[in-house]
């Protein structure tokens, strides 16, 4: 039986479907309070005060907490990160001495239920001096914290990435092209907002937290430590989650504090934050500026390419350090040759919301800002677009293609590509040609229409390893348990096709146990593209494992030598050239020991996914909405384990990318206050804003990096839309070069266009 | 505020008598007093629609209306939808077409598209996509879910 390529049913749907999902915020437990985070009102200041008399004395408070209760905390530490020097910017769980951003958490209301601790929150006053906001990340740095860390500014730290003889390049280019782009503050907003739940058992003594998402064993042994908690003492438990996108999971202020409220107070502590927080407290996301050169010939082909990037990293530098700005740097290059390369990116902190990662985090900034300059180059050049790129593609008898630069400590290495192959037939596919004289006909009667074509690499498996343990038990079905996590993108389904496929099992027999900590005792967690490239292939090891005890097993039941004439077939042990089988339930009951197995899978490099988008858009003159007609993603995923769910990862992906590209920002006034902290703001795509996400997905090229051939699925279809859509637009307008920022809303284009036709008389 | 009002929710053809403060709204009703967590809470402020529930066949958004508005009304949540253990159409094409990831947009899309279809089984394409477009899903990209829901469409009719 093959399970592999299958497009089946999810495991995980029925009880989402039924309304019995178990999320954070289901959870109820007996005396359990309510947390309730009250947030600095102001982007920057020093803390004179917290008056908390009033709020005290309101109905059902039971405790007001402020820095001071908290002061034996330590700072929230990094867990993505190899920068150093970027200590002194940790963010405190709650704020100290000075408040950096509006909705840092300055104090904490703990209440018998949500509108008690709301109402007594309204109460607690903060007197805040406050200072000069500090907003522009491209502008020189400024002081952190003026008065309690003297000295130190607000640029953690500059990356700097080199390969190659740069002068050389721009000495033998016949010309130089220069460009500035930037994308927008967005974030991955997940439609469940964030929640913890903690409770102290006093009979065994562990604290259990749930809701925990994305990374459960990081966090764990990160909150124990900060709370000075044994090991054993605290587990984390992931129930459903209701969206990951990077940023729900990384360890926040919360969610250590309702764990030390949760020992401290001596009840259940629950916090279920709403939606005006999440905008306000999660981490955001992108928010780059790049200035780039590239030294180019004759042909279009780029000798060389230097680029000076900003990223706006908000307040405090939080878990993942200097991630996005460390990927950003590492694949800016992407799918093309580029000799030589330079790059400095300054990582700056200001008063708004911290940053961490979005989907196709620094991929998506990169390849906007690569994708631009290489239609820049087209134009300045009279040449192709699409030529250009195939003049700079690394062809296919490079790979594997060394990088000489590395990404989060690893060193960049192309796996495998076949570049050309996949341009060549997603524009065959689309009917490329075409699709450009319809354009062109169209716009030859007025209306504004264009295509745009945006290449890009991804990556995804990062390792160093997974552990994943199988085990039958005596009703015949099958264990996978792993410490991976599910953020709702089929972490089940897959790893149980995986091992149905070893097994030779449905897998609807096979139970797939992800997220407890109490249950497996490492785990990497959800992330980076990494579950179905590293999980899956230790499922599959261990599934193998698995196999072959059951078949000593049987060979034993049989009273055979040997497992050797055994085979596992429809669910069944069969003895070859025979009648006999054997039920895994019979196995199982009739084996004294429990039969289980594990298999672990290590991986020092990543593999490299790589696709090209293909935009057909639609401006309207009038109004200035950007209108998306079709939309093509040609990907490169080696092996889809279930092409549905790879679709169904790709059109997601796709449609937050459009919404980046035309309506979602953050947005700040002069004063550091946020504009967009409700729905109504920040501008999310519905299905009047998309359209169908047609998939070219391809599997002409596995990863030799791992034994299932996959590559991960889970950000390619984002990561070129800023680049396509920008191109698409510009071509519409015929405005070569037009969109240098993200996102284009009506009123922004509208303005775009001006200046573009001011600077062009 | 503290005052409690006594009132019985009527909920998927069951009543539930509870007392709550006249300004609890009708989801914190049915998620804490009645315990029908599947009504989810994504925004509070009537945009995403995660809380869509069926108010005498009406889709509103439970974040905005107060329990007490409720009155003698009949109130549906996506715990009423299937029959035992015959799943609703719409739930049943949601779990063929792969019309959810997470989740938790679902049952709000669920009761949105059962007011819609129930009210015009013959619902054109385009006015589909438009009800649809009430709802936020940050997962799916939404193409499955239209399918979903314009296959329940056909099979409803049938
Ligand atoms: S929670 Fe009611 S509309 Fe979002
Ligand atoms: S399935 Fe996750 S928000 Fe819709």
């Amino acid at each position: 039986m093959s399970a592999i390529g299958k497009s089946l049913k999810r495991l995980e749907d029925k009880p989402l479907l039924l309304g019995q999902g178990r999320f954070a915020a289901d959870y109820q437990f007996d005396r359990q309070l309510i947390m309730r985070v009250v947030r600095s009102p102001v982007a920057f200041g020093r803390i004179l005060s917290i008056d908390a008399e009033d709020a005290r004395a309101m109905p059902g408070v039971v405790a007001i907490w402020t820095a001071a209760d908290v002061a034996d905390i330590p700072l929230i530490d990094f867990r993505m990160t190899r920068i150093k020097g970027l200590e002194p910017y940790r963010q405190p769980v709650l704020a100290r001495d000075y408040v950096r951003y509006v909705g840092e958490p300055v104090a904490l209301v703990f209440a018998e239920d949500v509108y008690q601790a709301e109402d007594a929150a309204d109460l607690v006053f903060c007197d805040i001096d406050e200072g000069v906001v500090h907003l522009d990340a491209t502008a020189p740095p400024v002081e952190f914290m003026p008065e309690t860390l003297p000295g130190v500014l607000s640029e953690p730290a500059v990356i700097t990435k080199a390969y190659g003889e740069l002068d050389q390049a721009f000495a033998k280019a016949s010309h130089v092209v220069e460009l500035e782009v930037a994308v927008g503050r967005h974030t991955g907003v997940p439609m469940e907002t964030r929640g913890a739940l903690a409770v102290h058992d006093p009979n065994t003594g562990v604290l259990t937290m749930y809701g925990a998402a994305k990374v459960p064993h990081y966090n764990r042994d990160a909150i124990g430590r900060m709370l000075g908690l044994e090991k054993g003492a605290i587990e984390l438990s992931e129930g459903h989650v209701g969206g990951g996108f990077g940023i729900r999971g990384e360890l926040y202020p919360e969610d250590v504090l309702v764990c030390a409220a949760a020992l401290r107070l001596g009840r259940p502590v629950k916090w279920i934050e709403d939606r005006r927080e999440h905008l306000l407290a999660a981490n955001h996301s992108r928010d780059q500026v790049h200035r780039l050169r590239a030294a180019v010939d004759d042909r279009g082909f780029v000798l060389g390419l230097e680029d000076e990037f900003f990223t706006d990293q908000g307040a405090y530098v939080r878990t993942h350090g200097g991630t996005v700005s460390d990927l950003a740097a590492a694949l800016l290059p992407g799918p093309y040759l580029i000799p030589a390369y330079r790059v400095n990116g300054h990582i700056r902190l200001t008063n708004k919301t911290p940053s961490g990662t979005y989907r196709a985090p620094g991929r998506y900034e990169s390849t906007f800002a690569r994708e631009r300059l290489m239609d820049v180059i087209a134009h300045r050049l009279g040449l192709d677009a699409v030529e250009v790129r195939r003049v700079n593609l690394i062809p296919e008898d490079r790979m594997p293609y060394d990088r000489k630069i590395d990404a989060l400590g690893t060193e960049v290495v192309y796996d495998a590509g076949k570049y050309h192959d996949l341009l060549d037939k997603t524009l065959a596919h689309v009917g490329y040609d075409q699709l450009r004289a319809e354009a062109a006909d169209r716009r030859s009667k007025g209306e504004h229409v264009g295509i745009g074509v945006a290449l890009f690499i991804e990556k995804s498996g990062l390792g160093p390893r997974d552990l994943v343990r199988a085990r039958l038990l005596k009703d015949g079905s099958i264990e996978i348990i792993t410490g991976v996590a599910s953020i709702g993108q089929g972490v089940e389904t897959i790893v149980a096709q995986i091992c149905a496929e070893v097994l030779s099992v449905e897998i609807e027999q096979i139970c797939v146990v992800h997220g407890q900590t109490s249950r497996i005792e490492v785990g990497l967690g959800a992330f980076a593209s990494r579950v179905t490239v590293m999980t899956g292939s230790a499922a599959q090891i261990a599934s193998r494992a698995l196999r072959d005890k059951i078949l000593a097993a049987a060979a034993t039941l049989l009273r055979k030598d040997s497992a050797e004439d055994l085979t596992l077939v429809d669910g069944m042990v069969r003895l070859r050239d025979s009648n006999t089988t054997l039920q895994l339930r019979e196995i199982a009951d009739q084996t004294p020991d429990i039969i289980e197995a594990e298999g672990w899978f290590h991986a020092d490099h990543m593999n490299y996914p790589y696709g090209v988008h293909v935009a057909k858009v639609h401006v309207d003159d009038q109004t200035w909405g950007v209108k998306i007609e079709r939309y093509v993603v040609g990907y490169e995923v080696g092996r889809a384990i279930n092409p549905v769910l790879v679709h169904g990862q790709i059109a997601g992906a796709a449609v937050q990318g459009i919404g980046g590209a035309l309506l979602e920002e953050f947005v700040y006034d002069e004063s550091g206050q946020p504009l967009a902290t409700s729905f109504a703001d920040y501008l999310m795509p519905t299905s009047n804003e998309t359209c169908q996400i047609e998939m070219f997905l391809r599997e002409d090229c596995p990863s030799p990096q791992n034994p299932l051939g996959v590559r991960g699925a889970g950000e390619g279809g984002l990561t070129a839309v800023g680049a396509a859509i920008g191109a698409a637009v510009d071509d519409a307008l015929q405005s070569p070069g037009l969109v240098d920022c993200l996102p284009i809303g009506p009123s922004k284009l509208h303005a775009m266009v001006h200046q573009y036709s001011r600077n062009r008389d | 505020m503290t005052d409690k009002v006594n009132i019985a929710l009527r909920v998927n053809g069951k009543s539930y008598a509870i007392a709550v403060e006249p300004r609890r709204s009708l989801a914190d009703a049915l998620r804490e007093d009645c315990g029908l967590t599947g009504t989810h809470l994504g925004c509070e402020h009537g945009v995403c629609g995660a809380c869509t529930v069926l108010v005498d066949g009406k889709p509103v958004r439970a974040c905005l209306m107060f329990a007490v508005q409720v009155g003698e009304t009949e109130v549906r949540t996506v715990e009423g939808l299937a029959k035992g253990e015959v799943l609703h159409p719409l739930q049943k094409q949601f779990w063929e077409n792969h019309g959810l990831q997470c989740g938790f947009c679902t049952p709000g899309f669920l009761m949105l598209a059962a007011g819609a279809l129930e009210a015009d089984p013959d619902i054109s394409d385009d006015e589909l996509r438009e009800v649809l477009s009430s709802n936020l899903c940050r997962c799916t990209g939404y193409q499955n879910i239209i399918k979903a829901v314009k296959l329940a469409a056909a099979e409803m009719r049938k």
